[in-house]
């Protein structure tokens, strides 16, 4: 680590500005780093060409003082973003050489405000995990190690490279999708901010497909105000999106510092599940107790359908996925094994190229959608859908914000949890209500567990209110002064 | 009522049939993506990253071929339901890139309307429409460029359809050809869909089952992308007769997929109920429901064009026509506009008469479409103008007609050119009819003492003589005086 990949985007911005340093130099700083944490295997590609082209571009605006909001800015980019000539694999063997001849929507949005590629990170395969272990490109590792021991520990997932990246000092920032919670759980694991925005807030087009329904990109950095600064270049309306929503995009970035004074918040009664560990229980009080100290008012709320959210998630998203999945046939780009019949190549391609997870996803969703069991499942699963987004439409009368854990432990060791999928998917448990409901979510790191690894605590917002849930992540990341930082950093 | 019973060994079958046709809707891009659609055009050389389901891509509907949609319903008289939404149909194909079509399932952008159909020699059915949905087309697969491999073409892949169903309501091969005729002119009329059965611009599917006069609903089958009218009625006739007969052997009719094979004219198993696909249709979460605004579905049925049923009722109280002239009339927009150039300002029947049997005839012979014919309105309007004021008589006319045909020129200057203006002068006719009685003094002698049917041949003779130009009525009755004596 040296003095420029410290700094957060905020510093790099005004330092840029200040022509303190170049935007060449802070890229390097960043490929260097990369190149040295190599084994923590965050990033899939690395594009040192692209990142030294897009920051001479940028020396040159700030030198002729034309810097626009990202100028110089190096990120990592979540590699289910599609990014044109540069490959693209969803942490998938299916897409082997796929480079798209297109940009995402968002990752379009970045460059236009001048920021600069670092590479694309890894991610669990397709976005479906919550480790980054079902990656063909193999487990990113947490920078964080347990005071206890040296294992290896998973940075979480699905968006875990872009987390570990962030951490680890080898990106200011990154991009990040959540279905589920895969922006907000490995951001808590690492201890870095990630904000997951409303549904439709950020353009889908060029991301490749988990659940569409659920599938929200958003932006991971170390602090609040990079989470908001990344999110206003990232967010907009998009014609080729058609569930993106045509809504100003407002300045994030002032919603900082705004203080929580006035702010009704609710603490859901039914996010107290069995088996949470005390750490994770006392740090929530914690955070009721830092923002009460602000000015907040707190308020015990119900979300009665809570319970249902993970089941349903898991019904909803699967189904969505193995329809989404469906265009991996081997037959127009990426892995195809041949075969004697098509229905034959289909079978290998799709056996070669999936992982366990995904076949496992893809089997679950074209049974919850098959004759005879759709009414059972899927249909059930909107119905409950439903039910928990009213849940908390009605929540929202009366609370402004609604605090909560992010995830129900802290980081655990690679290799751990793989052998039952269903204790994999419990680390969903306090995210996935919000996707569910399409609703914006904050986590913000607010201390360490008793083995010394990153806690995060969840800000979800009413639709379309990130500046709400900015602000009190803000006035609870200022509280919790959280300055840890992981000794796994790249010398 | 038993014209359309089929006999069988052991007495009268019904025919039930329902069908079910794929328009493709006349529009420049595809349904969901901006890519273009024009038939023809070499391989893969109109396909969008959406329409090859490049991962990541989107698709965004394409408001004209909702207003398409829209305009053909509202021509059904059908029921435009302002919500619809969007399904995925999920099967695995090389022409279909995402592994699933997007389709409306249980929420169509059309709910019930009717097609009246007609005939020559019986009234008029209503047969009723069930639904129109909009969806995707799916691409082509080639199979004989390459012995050993298949080779997909995407072109076509994502272009719009509109999946138009009838009830269960056709009980006869003809019945379903007046019934593919007349949605195809109403499709036409309104501009929604060319029609085209050759170059797959409009597919049908007919759903056959036989039964018992009165008795319920038999087991049908489908049979799939008949491309022609002729081919289905023949699809449906073969497959009512190989139901019956398989029933009467004591045999039970199995629901399944079909298809016709032309060149044997019969059908054969495509697929069995158990190989029916699931197609675990579910809402496409790429795309919101489809809202409608109330006020611009009234725009749209506001604006459209006089229809094929109203056009025809028109013709018969405006200008006297037949309810079958009427309706061969109306039947292409083109043919009716013409009609209506022609019979203006003249006798409306002679104008029928003329574009029907004179004009149909010739184009019939030459191969050609009333769109591009050789004589237009105003050229057979002014050969019927002749003809009204005594230029040339009847017979002239249709020579002249054969010359504007073959020459493309006007009326008046063939007539002009040919010399075939028609001879009122008595002078002329007389001394003609005084050449030919001298001529035929046995004759003349022959009609005098009673053989009156001779009159015809002096008539003829006469007409020979001055080269068919005589006026007809002037020659009649100068003959009638002097044969008299």
């Amino acid at each position: 680590m040296t003095a420029l990949t410290g700094l957060s985007i905020a510093e790099a911005r005004d330092g840029l500005k200040a022509r303190r340093f170049s935007a060449h130099e802070l890229a390097q700083a960043h490929l260097d780093g990369m190149a040295k944490a190599r084994r923590l295997n965050a990033y899939i590609t690395e594009t040192p060409a692209i990142a030294l082209r897009q920051a001479a571009e940028s020396d040159a605006r700030l030198k002729a003082g034309d810097a626009r909001p990202l100028e110089g800015i190096p990120l990592g980019i979540k590699d289910l973003f599609c990014t044109k000539g540069t490959l693209t694999t969803a942490g998938s063997h299916i897409l082997d050489g796929f480079k798209p001849t297109y940009e995402s929507t968002v990752t379009a949005n970045l460059w236009r405000d001048g920021a600069v590629m670092l590479g694309k990170t890894n991610l669990d395969e397709f976005a479906m995990g919550s480790s980054n272990m079902t990656s063909h490109h193999g487990p990113v590792l947490s920078p964080w190690r347990r005071r206890s021991g040296n294992a290896d520990l998973v940075p979480g997932g699905s968006s875990g490279g872009s987390a570990a990246a962030v951490a680890a000092r080898i990106a200011m920032g990154a991009t990040g999708t959540d279905t589920g919670g895969s922006i907000r759980q490995p951001a808590a694991f690492s201890g870095i901010v990630g904000l997951k925005p409303t549904y439709g807030r950020c353009s889908r087009l060029g991301v490749v497909a988990f659940a569409s329904s659920l599938d929200q990109p958003g932006p991971l950095a170390r602090s609040v105000r990079d989470c908001a600064i990344l999110l206003r270049s990232m967010a907009g309306h998009d014609p080729g999106d058609s569930t993106s929503v045509d809504t100003p995009v407002p300045d994030y970035e002032a919603a900082v510092g705004r203080g929580v004074k006035g702010l009704r918040i609710g603490v859901p009664k039914e996010y107290r599940v069995d088996g949470m560990p005390g750490e994770i229980e006392a740090l929530w009080q914690q955070g009721v107790a830092w923002l009460e100290a602000q000015g907040a008012t707190f308020a015990e709320i119900s979300l009665p359908h809570t319970r249902y959210a993970l089941p349903t998630y898991y019904i909803v998203a699967p189904a969505e996925a193995s329809s989404n999945l469906a265009r991996y046939d081997g037959v127009r780009y990426g892995l195809r094994v041949a075969g004697s019949s098509i229905d034959e190549m289909y079978e290998l391609t799709r056996a070669a190229g999936f992982g366990p997870e995904v076949r496992r996803r893809v089997m679950i969703g074209t049974y919850v959608l098959s004759a005879g069991y759709y009414d059972a499942y899927y249909r059930k699963a909107q119905q409950v859908r439903a039910l928990i987004a009213r849940d908390s439409a009605s929540a929202f009368e009366t609370v402004d914000a609604i605090l909560t854990p992010t995830a129900p432990s802290a980081a655990f060791a690679i290799g751990e949890k793989m052998d039952d999928p269903v204790a994999m998917y419990l680390n969903d448990v306090f995210t996935v209500p919000a996707s569910l409901s399409g609703l914006p979510g904050i986590s913000v790191p607010a201390g360490l567990s008793g083995d010394g690894l990153p806690l995060g605590l969840q800000v979800i917002g009413k639709a379309f209110d990130e500046e709400t849930v900015i602000r009190t992540g803000a006035a609870l990341e200022e509280a919790a002064a959280f300055n840890h930082k992981p000794d796994g950093l790249a010398a | 009522m038993s014209e359309h019973l089929l006999e069988g060994a052991t007495g009268p079958w019904e025919m039930v049939i329902g069908l079910e046709v794929h328009a493709q809707v006349i529009s420049q891009a595809k349904l969901f993506s901006g890519a273009a659609t024009a038939f023809g055009s070499e391989p893969n050389t109109q396909v969008s990253p959406v329409d090859a389901a490049m991962p990541g891509m989107l698709p965004v509907i394409n408001r004209f071929c909702v207003e398409q949609a829209v305009k053909t319903g509202l021509a059904l008289g059908a029921r435009i339901n302002l919500t619809s939404i969007f399904d995925r149909k999920n099967y695995f194909y090389p022409d279909l890139p995402a592994g699933y079509q997007i389709s409306q399932y249980k929420n169509p952008i059309v709910g019930a309307g009717t097609i009246q159909i007609d005939f020559k020699d019986r009234p008029s059915r209503t047969i009723g429409i069930t639904r129109l949905h909009l969806e995707q087309d799916a691409g082509k697969s080639l199979h004989d460029i390459d012995p050993k491999a298949s080779h997909v073409d995407l072109n076509r892949a994502g272009v719009a359809l509109m999946e138009i169903v009838s009830e269960p309501d056709l009980r006869t091969p003809e019945e379903a050809g007046a019934y593919l005729r007349k949605l195809r002119s109403i499709l036409r009329y309104i501009g929604t869909c060319d029609g085209n059965m050759e170059e797959g611009s409009l597919r049908c599917d007919a759903n056959v089952s036989v039964r018992r006069p009165g008795a319920a609903f038999g087991t049908r089958c489908e049979i799939k992308n008949v491309n022609s009218i002729r081919y289905v009625q023949r699809a449906i006739e073969y497959e009512a007769r190989r139901q019956i007969e398989l029933i009467e052997a004591g045999g039970t009719v199995d629901q399944e997929t079909r298809l016709f094979d032309a060149a044997k004219g019969e059908t054969r198993t495509m697929r069995s109920k158990e190989e029916a696909h699931d197609y675990r249709y579910f809402p496409d979460p790429d795309l919101l429901p489809l809202v409608l605004d109330a006020a611009w579905v009234e725009g749209l049925r506001a604006a459209l064009p006089e229809l094929p049923d109203a056009k025809k009722a028109r013709f018969m109280a405006e200008y006297g026509l037949s309810a079958y002239d009427a309706g061969v009339l109306v039947g292409e927009q083109v043919a009716a506009d013409f009609y209506e150039a022609v019979a203006r300002g003249r006798d409306p029947k002679i104008a029928a008469n003329w574009v029907m049997v004179e004009l149909f005839g010739a184009l019939n012979r030459v191969g050609k479409d009333i769109a591009d014919s050789p004589v237009s309105a105003a050229a057979l309007g002014g050969l019927l103008d002749l003809m009204a004021d005594g230029t040339i008589s009847g017979r002239i006319a249709k020579d002249v007609f054969a010359a504007m045909v073959e020459t493309g020129k006007d009326a008046r200057a063939i007539v002009a050119e040919k010399g075939l203006v028609q001879v009122t002068d008595t002078g002329a006719i007389e001394a003609a009819i005084d050449k030919v009685m001298a001529a035929e003094a046995q004759k003349v002698a022959e009609y005098r003492s009673g053989k009156e049917k001779l009159f015809g041949y002096f008539v003829g003779q006469v007409m020979r003589a001055m080269g068919g130009k005589a006026n007809p009525a002037v020659l009649n009755e100068t003959l009638k005086k002097k044969l008299a004596g």
